[in-house]
């Protein structure tokens, strides 16, 4: 039985094709063909009809579906066209197969839908696959990507490290920062550290505690840790949480936690200007 | 009016997905920057122990109304193990975790309503609303 249907289908592929461009060419959505051009449209149609095709006569290379897959991604086409374009051909099919012949019983008509059903499922599920595999890769390119740039340390002067922190942290995340905090400040020799959460969306407990933890952790390693960046919203939502940042210093920005740092470490900024009036009136005093 | 809205939360990136929602709706609202900071951070905390303690769960957005003034109603639903001594939860500093032990007192004084309702076995059910101002 399914071969005699083989047969038939293969041998009247021309009728069907052109039944299956009917319908899909009269289906084609407005909200993905607006990029692609007929012609275009017209060839992958003509395309996918032959893959389909040389896959139900067991040609059996499966390279060509892979290759059509792989440029449908490229282009970006929906993985709904594919599961459209399938279930119009398998509506064609049946209808086509149906109309052949002139009598037939529900046993027979399950037959025949289940032999449909056999071709088609294998193309689906590669296709599929073949799709969910290009998304999961971009998913975990994308991850990696996110993982670089997750908790830099920038030695910004002799003795003192800048860890600016952006976007939301998660268990990794902050894993890394207590990590990198540690590595850095053993490999910069800092005094002291100042981690700037201004990027910070959401400061919770668990944020918090990461926080609090890497700074003890930096403390027990010899060196400071300064928690600048603090947005006067988030000084109150840590306020209403009930969390003790009392333990180490807390600046609102940047800039004053530089200051800070540099007292600790027992610097200033000089204004230049003023210098050079000193040793002018050094100058000036030496002359008389 | 009244807008209904959730999110599931299943792995720890579905926290971020149900902040950001609460943020925009506290943003639609009229809801100040420290509100919606105070709405989001609650929301983190409600969904961190969703995932946490009861692998997953849900979390529920209701606009609510009274005489003269608006409301988001957050509802963190859970089917999970449920909290032996709620009494206990609410205390400042008890955790089972390892945490800081702050986060349902926290939610508490983050919000103007707050209602627990959780037996052992049973799952968690905590309503929150925070009234606009």
């Amino acid at each position: 039985m399914p071969e005699v249907l083989r047969k038939i289908v293969i041998s009247n592929s021309d009728v069907i094709s052109k039944k299956w461009l009917a319908e899909i060419t009269e289906k084609r959505k407005p909200d993905y063909n607006t990029s692609i051009s007929d012609s275009l449209y017209h060839t992958t149609n003509q395309e996918f009809i032959n893959v389909i095709f040389s896959s139900i006569n067991r040609q059996g290379n499966t390279g060509a579906m892979d290759d059509f897959a792989e440029r449908l991604i490229n282009l970006g086409w929906p993985l709904s066209y594919i599961t459209e374009g399938l279930q119009t051909f398998r509506k064609v099919t049946v209808d086509f197969i149906l109309e052949q012949s002139d009598q037939i019983d529900s046993g027979e008509f399950s037959k025949i839908l289940n032999v449909v059903e056999d071709w088609i499922s294998p193309i689906i599920t590669q296709l599929v696959n073949e799709y969910s595999g290009s998304w999961e890769n971009t998913v975990s390119l994308q991850r990696m990507a996110l993982r670089e740039l997750s908790a830099p340390l920038i030695p910004v002067m002799k003795n003192i490290t800048i860890m600016p922190l952006v976007g939301t942290i998660d268990t990794e995340r902050a894993k890394s920062i207590m990590e990198n905090l540690l590595e850095g400040v053993m490999k910069h020799h800092s005094e002291v550290v100042l981690i700037d959460i201004t990027g910070v969306p959401v400061v919770d407990t668990m944020v918090a505690h990461h926080i609090i933890q890497a700074a003890e952790a930096v403390r027990l390693i010899g060196a400071t840790c300064i928690l600048v960046g603090i947005r006067p919203e988030i000084a109150q939502t840590i306020v209403n949480l009930g969390i003790d940042l009392s333990k180490f210093p807390t600046k609102s920005t940047l800039r004053k936690g530089f200051a800070t740092a540099l007292k600790i470490t027992n610097r200033e900024i000089v204004n230049l200007d003023n210098a050079n009036e000193d040793v002018t009136q050094i100058l000036d005093s030496l002359k008389k | 009016m009244i807008t209904k809205s959730s999110v599931h939360i299943k792995k720890e990136w579905d926290i971020v997905g149900a902040r950001q929602m609460g943020r925009e709706l506290a943003k639609d609202l009229g809801f100040g920057t420290v509100d919606q900071a105070r709405i989001t951070t609650a929301i983190s905390e409600l969904a961190r122990n969703i995932y946490l303690y009861a692998g997953s769960g849900q979390i529920m957005f209701e606009i609510v109304e009274d005489l003269n003034k608006k409301g988001l109603k957050i509802i963190a639903v859970d089917k999970g193990p449920g909290i032996q001594d709620v009494s206990k939860v609410m205390e400042d500093g008890f955790s089972t975790s390892g945490g800081l032990g702050a986060g349902l007192p926290g939610v508490k004084r983050l919000m103007d309503y707050f209602d627990i309702d959780s037996a052992p076995d049973k799952g968690t059910v905590i309503t929150t609303i925070k009234w606009v101002r």
